[in-house]
């Protein structure tokens, strides 16, 4: 086995989403990346794994019973232990294309987008319109209310920041949601889809929040211009599952000579001066004799996943998350291969939006027939956290296999880093999308870099790939 | 970006297919040479660890009607600690496994590589079996310390296409991917095959119209 080198500009520990995208990018700018992972697999939290590794993470059955093996073969499953999905025009897309890791990856339309209006045997599920023709059209609104619906999105897709003929007397950057929409004389049910299930807000504090009309209307731009980009949806998910993507940034980062080591344990964080200086650390595989390959490197920087800084986080939330097998599509989805269905909190109940993501075959994550479907939302109580997922499950009919832990602790560092050139990242959130973390990416970047991460044009001139 | 959009036909009855390949072998054994000297015709004695040259192309043609185009996934390094991702192996319709015939060890390690392909790739990928760096033994026999008949006798019993080759003087280079070539299932390259002909997915490039994109890439 080769010597690690002796020094490195920057250590990545933990090979999730955040930390793959930073490594490729820092790679790229020419830093000497060494990545690290305890685990034997990429993607940390953000990994895809096969239904036989996510019995046994879950533990969900009887000792000698292999309950994996009458879901064909464990590898043509592909289960994303993050619930997201990509906006076709969101941050993280253009990253990849900036990149040009899109090379190693391919991508597919999620075939639909759904919101939940009503509770119990009575609530309806409709496609979330997202023009003014289809906010025409659409069962969730009354005959005036869809005129007043396709009226307010027009003002979104014409709103131009240069234009204050576009405003309409409104100055988003200061008024409130509450005061666009009070001027469009939406009823409660519109803003609720509008909020929720458009600008993705989990909860609805942006209403009466001053300045936040400014980033609910981009938001619902995002949206309606990411659903414009291929039709179906505003979301586009990778082939093979959400694992592909840190794999393909951490390719990304090799081939411009970042080094990669999984199985590989930090024994000891090396200081000097209260910054970083160094690590001590052991490759070992599993089942492995001996003890290892033992090392030690100095670095100037270290970014790394919450998990490896235990010391350094706090928890900010917690997660309930159940993934869910299916071998049906979802009712009232129009039989959709995939879709992502939002259940806004005020129509059950609750403080925070329930979220379904659902992906099948179409998408090489599971056989033929079957569906994965994964319930979550932010816990609201300490307990009984099956009944806050209920209405979810609600929704899905009969479910074969439900896979269920306790709640996940969502974290945040309690530092910025600079002071001890250490960069910790937030866990994956509660969102249905990557916008969160490509804003954590940015600013980590900022934190470890002092400057704005500027991803177009990243590669011009610097194509090392041979010219056909 | 240049223009990705691969036809799957041409005029007169042609076929045109595209293939996934993948290199594997210990570090050093002259993986990217063989690469470089298959697809630039260049060698450099000097070469450094794998950076950069991570994705290249090359085409054949068989016969008059019949080109074959391979897209080449080198390692990048990340064999190095054993860290090399799924997505590597995934859709691969060929393996070309490199050992250094100077090196005792790489065989074993060359092997080592075989089963790892036959677990996690493709059950119908081809794979070939190429011992480098001919041009030392050639120099100097003594250097030799695998004799090609174990080598074959494994490949064989393995079902492995068998090559000894030298990246620095192409001897058996060409003769190693052509033979690949020949036996990879050609009617199967077509347009719909997942890694030939245009991808079945979304385009996420800005100036990409709608829905369909194209496959492999013009680097």
């Amino acid at each position: 086995m080769e010597d690690v080198a002796p020094e490195y500009d920057l250590v990545v520990l933990g090979t999730g989403l955040t930390e793959c995208v930073l490594s490729g990018v820092m790679s790229v700018k020419g830093k000497k990346v060494l990545h690290i992972d305890r685990n034997d697999h990429y993607g940390g939290e953000a990994a895809s794994i096969n239904i036989e590794a996510l019995f046994k993470k879950y533990g969900n059955y009887g000792p000698g019973e292999e309950p994996w093996k009458k879901y064909g073969r464990v590898n043509d499953w592909n289960i994303d232990l993050v619930p997201k999905l990509l906006m076709a025009n969101g941050e993280l897309t253009n990253i990849l294309v900036s990149t040009d890791v899109t090379r190693y990856l391919e991508f597919k339309q999620i075939a639909g987008s759904y919101v939940q209006q009503g509770n119990g045997p009575k609530a309806t599920v409709a496609k979330v319109p997202s023009d003014a023709g289809e906010a025409l059209r659409s069962p969730l609104m009354g005959i005036f209310e869809k005129r007043r619906a396709r009226n307010f999105l027009e003002f979104v897709g014409s709103f131009k920041q240069e234009d204050p003929a576009s405003h309409k007397g409104l100055n988003l950057s200061k008024c409130t949601m509450k005061e666009v929409y009070d001027k469009f004389g939406l009823e409660a049910s519109t803003r609720d889809f509008i909020g929720h299930s458009m600008a993705l807000f989990q909860t609805d504090e942006y209403i009466n929040a001053p300045g936040m009309a400014q980033e609910t209307v981009e938001r619902i731009r995002l949206y309606v211009n990411s659903m414009a980009r291929y039709g179906k949806s505003p979301y586009i998910y990778p082939l093979y599952g959400l694992g592909e993507l840190p794999q393909g940034f951490a390719r990304l980062s090799a081939i411009y000579g970042g080094t990669y080591m999984l199985n590989t344990d930090i024994d000891e964080i090396l200081y000097e001066n209260n910054k970083v200086s160094g690590i001590k650390a052991t490759m070992k595989e599993r089942g492995e004799p001996g003890d290892g390959m033992k090392f030690q490197t100095k670095c100037k920087k270290i970014i790394a996943d919450p998990s490896y800084f235990p010391g350094k986080v706090q928890v900010v939330d917690h997660l309930l998350k159940a993934i869910c097998i299916l071998n049906h599509p979802v009712a009232n989805t129009d039989n959709s291969d995939s879709l992502q269905l939002i259940i806004p909190q005020s129509q059950v109940g609750r403080k925070h939006d329930i979220y379904i993501a659902v992906v099948s075959s179409a998408h090489n994550v599971c056989p033929k027939g079957y569906y994965i479907a994964i319930v979550s939302t932010i816990a609201e109580g300490s307990s009984n956290h099956h009944l806050e997922l209920q209405p979810g499950f609600d929704r899905l009919g009969r479910i074969e296999e439900k896979f269920m832990g306790p709640a996940i602790p969502l974290y945040e560092p309690l530092e910025s880093g600079v002071n001890d050139n250490i960069f910790i990242s937030r866990s994956y959130d509660a969102t249905s999308h990557f916008e969160t973390t490509t804003d954590d990416i940015r600013d980590i970047y900022r934190r470890a870099e002092g400057q704005e991460l500027v991803v177009e044009g990243l590669r011009d001139g610097q194509n090392l790939v041979a010219e056909e | 970006m240049a223009s990705r959009v691969q036809q799957g036909g041409r005029p007169g009855g042609s076929r045109f297919s595209q293939f996934k390949l993948v290199l594997l072998g210990e570090s050093a054994v002259g993986k990217s040479s063989l690469v470089l000297r298959f697809v630039k015709d260049q060698f450099d004695d000097y070469r450094e660890s794998t950076i950069g040259a991570a994705f290249l192309t090359q085409t054949i043609a068989l016969d008059e009607t019949t080109t074959v185009k391979f897209e080449i996934w080198d390692t990048a390094g990340q064999e190095r600690y054993k860290s090399l991702a799924p997505m590597y192996y995934r859709n691969a319709n060929c393996a070309v496994v490199v050992y250094d015939i100077s090196q005792a060890s790489s065989l074993d390690k060359a092997k080592a590589w075989v089963k790892e392909l036959q677990r996690q790739a493709n059950e119908n990928i081809i794979i070939a079996l190429a011992g480098n760096k001919l041009d030392l033994v050639t120099e100097n026999p003594d250097k030799r310390a695998i004799p090609t008949a174990d080598a074959e006798q494994y490949a064989k019993e393995a079902g492995l296409l068998f090559f000894e080759t030298s990246a620095k003087t192409s001897e058996n280079v060409k003769e190693l991917f052509t033979a690949i070539a020949k036996k990879l299932p050609l009617d199967q390259g077509g347009p719909r095959n997942i890694r030939s002909g245009p991808r079945q997915g979304v385009d996420l490039r800005p100036e990409a119209s709608s829905t369909v994109g194209a496959s492999g890439c013009n680097c």
